[in-house]
């Protein structure tokens, strides 16, 4: 039973890590809550479902599961890259010198339309999608480990390892970290700062797209609004590690997944029906006794 | 006796030391400067001493109260007011607003009272619109009183800082850089304005780059370097002493 | 020869653009769509431009529609004149939209106070109407209060709550104090929705009564219309006295800049305490006149969604104008009425606004040029 909470709370975790990479990559860049960020996931896994749908109809899934799979994870990383891209061009960049509460209402904007333009494209009722997989994979200590969950473990944390290096030793990746510690100093220093916001918003939302999938799978379902609640959570996994530190929010992310589904099991099993409420709690509270988080700084503003 | 009494004031920034162990004394009624290189503590000096800044260690007494845990609303409220470097005007009050903003603590009646419009906050109302009036006057700049305080030229900008600070009817000024960016026959205006403020009693707390305009207005000059005292004394001390000259001097060479 | 090249960028940039929003489109309504709407945006996009063109030599203000306004108060006794026959010539329909308009331009002047005067992002503000609709609503249906006594006791719990969400938020800085409040609304709602035994959860309460006056039921609608103006003559007053006065300036340097206003001697938590306690009584407030309105409330009317309309009404009117949040609030409630046939779109469309407003016209139709919320 723990260790059963255990793995479902690993898997969860890794999902809000990957998206609450997105937020702390573009606070810590542009000091912006993405509130539309919860939406790019939700495009994703829409998109996952849509395109396996797709590779099903033609046939491709039946002769090669792989293919298909890596077919619909490279065609929803660059679709979402793409939304990702255009709205920080459309929402925020026009937006940069206004006053910082300006584009978190434009990302308010953002998340709204793109939750209804969702619902209106593909209908408000909950689009299931028949998994593949089933339950396949094996017992462990009299635990229950579907493949599935084993892969979505996996997946993320290369592709966490793998953001970590690219963030430290590429060209990019330092360009980045320079722009988030100072922006006129970066700018001084030839580093093209459009660029650098540009690929941040790629790969937060390629990150987020490779969520969106992987849930998509491991649920077999998404209506629209689960942009809105996993965005709360992955937000709060980045202030719980400290917003603007990567591994934070890995390790934000790894213990929201777990908290909520140890929480869930053990303490909090009366007051089930506030789930929903308890990323808030968890929010407030750390927002409130620490909100520089685990990992991040404090900082005195210069006056 | 002191109106201000600073004792080993220091304030680190993480392994930053931006200032160390400072200590000095102030008299009512004169114009004190801090002069020293870009960098050496002076602003830093002043968020300590009006409560933007919790000093690492050391005292601050004024009017033999002890201040340096206490919040800047409050520090203002026992007399101490400042300018601030980078202009912070509240820019989309108009000019009289801003000036009666800092009025706020003379006025008495309160949210009811001005619900109703009682006569008493009709008078109240009255005498600070007529005070922040006269201290636009003192500083020349009542031609703008009803304009939006963001749209004024630059330095219609500081001198409204100054009324405004004026107008919290502290005793102790600080006014850092208020020269900044002035031509020189502006920078004379505001000068003779200063000078002007001693003589209404006012104690200011000046921090100044031009060397020439601080030997004119100063009764005693601090020269902070790296967060340290270097150097205290009258105008004529002060140019004179090596200290100093090398401070200055050895830092323009590099 | 660089004329040519121009003009090749201007006939090619349109559809590169209409290709570009077609590839995004594709995967969700299917190729046949797509290409259609590459079709359409490849004309719309230079006919929009156009259209831009023409709008922006019509001059607009450059700043503010504020000098369009009479400043002059008897102008107002003038508006009062068709307001106050209103029942007598218009229609039933007619009358219960302005009654909801009347009963949020009560709820986005409160806001108003806190985001507009203060410069304190609130997104959970229907927290603050929900609690106030509930409270009377309970406390009419299980005390049997009627509403002269609980409206009172009502609001006073609602600024209650204000008070204690301000308490430990305001420390926060601009964006972080926006979420809390946005998380202090969900959890408001969830409750409400959840805790069966007291809010009878999903289903709501009914049975709510109206408001008496000596044995006269104010639930005719023409009627009720008169109450709601009453009140909302009276917030506009109130709250304009008390923007000229002390409370109000600390209120505008607070949002203007806080540092120079507590360099002023200005006790700046105080302030944003008063803020949040004087925006949550009158959002009680509305929350009482719609309880009584509606007889029947449940949690559905205090979603998110509800907290992004205040706001809007508030940043489309104009970040601390009045007069502009009345009319902010005022077009929010009759633009959905006008467009009841295309109902779908209404989320759409308010999504694409909040971000056109924002990027073309971030303060609003009334507010000055500089007023910003957060530093
Ligand atoms: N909030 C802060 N956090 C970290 N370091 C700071 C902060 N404020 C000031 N410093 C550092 O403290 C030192 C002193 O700065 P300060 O602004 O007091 O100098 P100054 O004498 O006013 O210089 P200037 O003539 O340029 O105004 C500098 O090294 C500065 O970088
Ligand atoms: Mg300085």
């Amino acid at each position: 039973m723990f260790l059963q909470q255990l793995i479902n709370g690993l898997t969860l975790g890794s999902v809000y890590a990957l998206i609450a990479l997105g937020y702390t990559m573009v606070y810590g860049i542009l000091e912006l809550i993405n509130f539309a960020h919860g939406e790019i996931y939700m495009l994703g896994a829409y998109l996952g479902i849509i395109l396996l749908g797709f590779f099903t109809a033609i046939g491709l899934t039946s002769q090669s599961l792989s293919l298909s799979i890596i077919l619909t994870l490279i065609l929803t990383i660059i679709f979402c890259s793409s939304y990702g891209f255009t709205i920080e061009k459309i929402a925020y960049k026009p937006l940069r010198r206004s006053p910082r509460l300006s584009p978190l209402i434009s990302a308010i904007g953002v998340s709204i339309f793109l939750q209804n333009y969702v619902m209106l494209t593909q209908g408000a009722t909950d689009k299931v999608f028949s998994s593949i997989f089933g339950n396949a994979g094996f017992d462990f200590l009299s635990t229950r480990i579907t493949y599935l969950q084993l892969a979505i473990i996996l997946v993320s944390a290369v592709i966490m390892l793998l953001l970590h290096a690219f963030i430290l030793k590429t060209k990019t990746g330092k360009a980045m970290r320079a722009v988030a510690q100072d922006k006129t100093m970066a700018s001084l220093l030839g580093i093209n700062i459009d660029t650098v916001i540009s690929a941040t918003f790629i790969i937060g939302s390629g990150l987020a797209a490779i969520a969106g999938v992987m849930v998509a799978m491991y649920y077999g379902l998404v209506n629209y609004y689960i942009g809105y609640t996993a965005g709360i959570k992955a937000f709060t996994a980045a202030v719980l590690g400290g917003i603007g530190s990567v591994p934070g929010a890995m390790l934000g992310g790894v213990i929201l997944g777990l908290a909520e589904s140890l929480g869930a099991s053990y303490i909090l099993r009366e007051y089930i029906e506030y789930k929903d409420a308890f990323a808030f709690i968890i929010l407030i509270t750390i927002l409130l006794a620490k909100p520089e988080g685990l990992l991040g700084k404090t900082s005195e503003e210069k006056i | 006796m002191s109106l201000l009494e600073v004792k080993a004031l220091s304030k680190h920034f993480g392994g930053i030391r931006a200032i160390e162990e400072i200590t000095f004394n102030t008299r009512s009624g004169i114009i004190l400067s801090i002069i020293g290189p870009n960098g050496a503590g002076k602003t830093t000096l002043f968020n300590c001493l009006t409560g933007f800044l919790r000093p690492t260690k050391g005292s601050v007494v004024f009017s033999e109260k002890e201040i340096s845990y206490l919040s800047a609303d409050k520090i203002n409220l026992l007399g101490i007011s400042r300018t601030f470097q980078n202009i912070r005007l509240f820019k989309e009050m108009t000019v009289i607003e801003n000036v009666m903003v800092a009025q706020h603590s003379k006025i008495r009646s309160g949210f009811l009272s001005a619900v109703i419009r009682s006569s008493n906050f009709k008078e109240e109302e009255r005498i600070a619109k007529e005070r922040s009036f006269e201290y636009l006057e003192l500083l020349g700049i009542e031609a703008y009183a009803e304009k939006i305080s963001g749209s004024l030229p630059y330095g219609a900008q500081r001198k409204l800082e100054i009324a405004r600070a004026l107008a919290t009817e502290a005793t102790l000024i600080l006014l850092d850089e208020p020269t900044a960016g002035m031509n020189p026959q502006e920078t004379d205006e505001m000068m003779a304005r200063i000078k002007n403020l001693r003589e209404l009693g006012k104690t200011i707390i000046l921090i100044e780059h031009d060397m020439k305009v601080v030997m004119g207005i100063s009764d005693r000059i601090i020269v902070l370097d790296h967060g340290v005292k270097i150097a205290e004394g009258v105008p004529y001390d002060i140019k004179n002493n090596p200290m100093v000259i090398e401070a200055y001097l050895g830092r323009e060479t590099h | 020869m660089p004329e040519k090249t121009w003009n090749h960028k201007k006939y090619l940039m349109p559809v590169i653009i209409a290709l570009w929003f077609s590839f995004l489109f594709l995967p969700f309504k299917g190729i046949k769509a797509a290409i259609l709407l590459f079709v359409i945006l490849t004309f719309a996009i230079p006919l929009l431009k156009y259209a831009l063109n023409l709008i922006k030599k019509i001059h607009l203000p450059a700043d503010t529609f504020r000098g369009y306004v009479p400043s002059d108060k008897r102008y107002f006794f003038l508006l009062l004149v068709p307001l106050m026959t209103a029942p007598f010539f218009a229609e039933d329909y007619i009358i219960d939209v302005v009654i909801n308009s009347g009963i949020y331009i009560i709820l986005a002047l409160g806001l108003n106070i806190v985001v507009g005067f203060a410069g304190l992002l609130n997104l959970g503000f229907v927290a603050f109407y929900a609690i106030g609709a509930y409270s009377y609503a309970l406390i009419n249906t299980k005390l049997g209060l009627g509403f002269w006594s609980a409206m009172p006791v009502s609001v006073l719990l609602t600024m209650l709550s204000g008070f204690l969400l301000a308490v430990p938020a305001l420390r926060l800085r601009g964006d972080y104090l926006a979420l809390v409040t946005l998380g202090f609304g969900e959890i408001v709602r969830l409750v409400l929705n959840n805790w069966d035994s007291f809010t009878k959860g999903p289903n709501g309460i009914s049975g709510i009564m109206p408001p008496y006056i000596f044995n006269i039921s104010l639930g005719k609608l023409s009627y009720y219309y008169y109450l709601v103006l009453i009140f909302v003559v009276i917030s506009v007053f109130v709250i304009r006295r008390v923007h000229d006065s002390k409370t109000g300036r600390a209120w505008i340097s607070l949002r203007e800049d806080e540092i120079a206003s507590s360099a002023m001697g200005i006790n700046t938590t105080l302030y944003k305490l008063y803020s949040f306690a004087f925006g949550s009584f009158w959002a009680g407030l509305a929350g009482c006149l719609f309880a009584a309105k509606m007889r029947f409330i449940s949690p559905e009317s205090f979603s998110f969604m509800e907290s992004v309309l205040i706001l809007c009404m508030v940043i489309l009117g104009g970040l601390g104008s009045i007069a502009g949040v009345v009319i902010g609030a005022v077009i929010l409630v009759f633009l959905p009425e006008a467009l009841r046939g295309v109902e779908t779109y209404r989320m759409l469309a308010m999504g694409c606004g909040m971000v056109l407003l924002m990027v073309f016209r971030p303060q609003g139709l009334f507010g000055g040029k500089n007023v910003s919320i957060g530093s």
